[in-house]
């Protein structure tokens, strides 16, 4: 075969693959890894995470905003510490409060934070001190009809 | 009767170590003399266009029909459960992460795998490698390299085109024909697809299955014996033993990235 040909054709393959590659990488994926230089850490800490599990994600109005990149058991104060890989171009007041919260009925579970009124901003290695536990469904559940059997008494 | 039979054992058992030795060198020679490959890269081109270019079709007609497959079977599935936006991240999660580099390694091994070893052993049993040895050009360096690299070369090329083709026959059957929505469609894929993640471990696996597979077919047909039904058993063989390689090799890489991961 022409060599000239040869040539053209495994350029064309070239120049094919690693636009797929590319295709993958900005269509498909995202560089959603937030990186260590531009980014800061803070700790919360919750009597339960229910099912939350490094990796997801940290939202502020819904905006992805970090990542839980740390999901410990404190086992001085008997509760979860879970550190938050922050965005820094975000910087939330000192009084923002961390939720723990389910996308849909049986989505993934996030962090919704919700910022305070404070003038000071949260820093590095800061902590979250106002924080709300994980819905239990079990837990509601039973809370339902615990309250529909009292209503339910007679008087 | 029971001494034979463990004599026939222990036989085997030295041949298998022997040749898995006699691969490892060749692997070695390989990578050794690997600098003419390189040098006078029209050689590698060339195979490039043998091994690569030539293998672009199956590649892309079967990433289409396993794309539009997964679209078919995961709305099936996420239907039952009202979550058929997720159908984005199914189809590009299992092509990506797995069936991308897997399927397409298993077909680049029976296309270009045995063809590479039919020639080289035909070039063998020909005596073309002993007639370049008289020549002082190196068989390893001029035949064997070259053909190496541009299967290495090739492979994550093919393994990425073969993703986006199955994303792409993924959307057609899930978008177009059976209606999920465009945007969740999409949205979800890039909010579940990491790069680091995902993509560059897809990228690594093939790379991997690449090296297997060119360098069991390569030994083969070096090692094959000079006569036709020599040549047929080693093609046979290239195509079974790197099937299972990457299939193997698939478990502990998977096991490597994955594990720890939720």
């Amino acid at each position: 075969m022409n060599k000239t040909i040869l040539d053209l054709w495994v350029g064309l393959f070239v120049i094919v693959g690693i636009a797929a590659l590319l295709f993958l990488t900005l269509k498909v994926g995202s560089m959603n890894t937030v990186n260590n230089s531009d980014s800061y850490e803070v700790v919360a800490r919750f009597e339960n995470i229910g099912g939350l599990k490094t990796r997801a994600p940290v939202k502020s109005a819904g905006v992805v905003v970090g990542r839980v990149v740390d999901v410990r058991f404190d086992n001085e104060v008997y509760e979860a510490a879970v550190t938050l890989r922050l965005d820094k171009r975000y910087a939330f007041p000192k009084d923002t409060s961390a939720a723990i919260m389910t996308s849909g009925l049986l989505g993934e579970q996030y962090i919704g934070l919700e910022a305070g009124g404070d003038s000071v901003k949260l820093k590095d290695k800061d902590r979250i001190l106002i924080t709300q536990d994980a819905v239990v469904l079990e837990n509601l559940i039973g809370q339902f009809l615990y309250g529909n059997a009292q209503e339910g008494a007679p008087k | 009767m029971l001494k034979q039979a463990i004599e026939r054992l222990g036989n085997r058992t030295l041949q298998g170590v022997g040749r898995i030795g006699f691969a490892i060198r060749f692997f070695v020679a390989i990578l050794l003399h690997s600098g003419t490959a390189f040098r006078r890269f029209g050689l590698t081109i060339r195979e490039m266009y043998f091994s690569g270019v030539q293998s672009l079709i199956i590649i892309l007609v079967s990433g289409l029909f396993v794309g539009m497959v997964l679209g078919l079977q995961g709305y099936e599935t996420l239907q039952t459960y009202g979550s058929e936006d997720a159908l984005g991240i199914l189809v590009a999660m299992s092509l990506v992460r797995e069936l991308g580099p897997v399927v397409a390694a298993l077909l680049f091994a029976s296309r270009a795998g045995s063809a590479i070893t039919a020639e080289i052993g035909l070039m063998k049993a020909t005596e073309q490698l002993s007639a370049m040895e008289m020549m002082a050009v190196d068989p390893i360096a001029r035949v064997v390299a070259p053909r190496f690299w541009a299967g290495v070369i090739s492979m994550p090329l093919l393994a990425a085109l073969f993703s986006a083709m199955g994303i792409f026959g993924g959307y057609l059957v899930g978008v177009q024909l059976i209606g999920v929505d465009e945007g969740s469609f999409w949205s979800q894929m890039q909010s579940a697809v990491d790069f680091e993640q995902d993509i560059l471990n897809g990228v690594i696996k093939s790379v991997v299955f690449g090296i297997a597979i060119t360098t069991i077919a390569l030994f083969e047909g070096y090692d094959a014996p000079p006569t036709a039904e020599g040549v047929s058993g080693a093609t046979t063989r290239t195509v079974v033993t790197s099937s299972l390689a990457v299939l193997a090799l698939d478990f502990v890489l998977t096991a490597f990235m994955f594990r720890g991961l939720s």
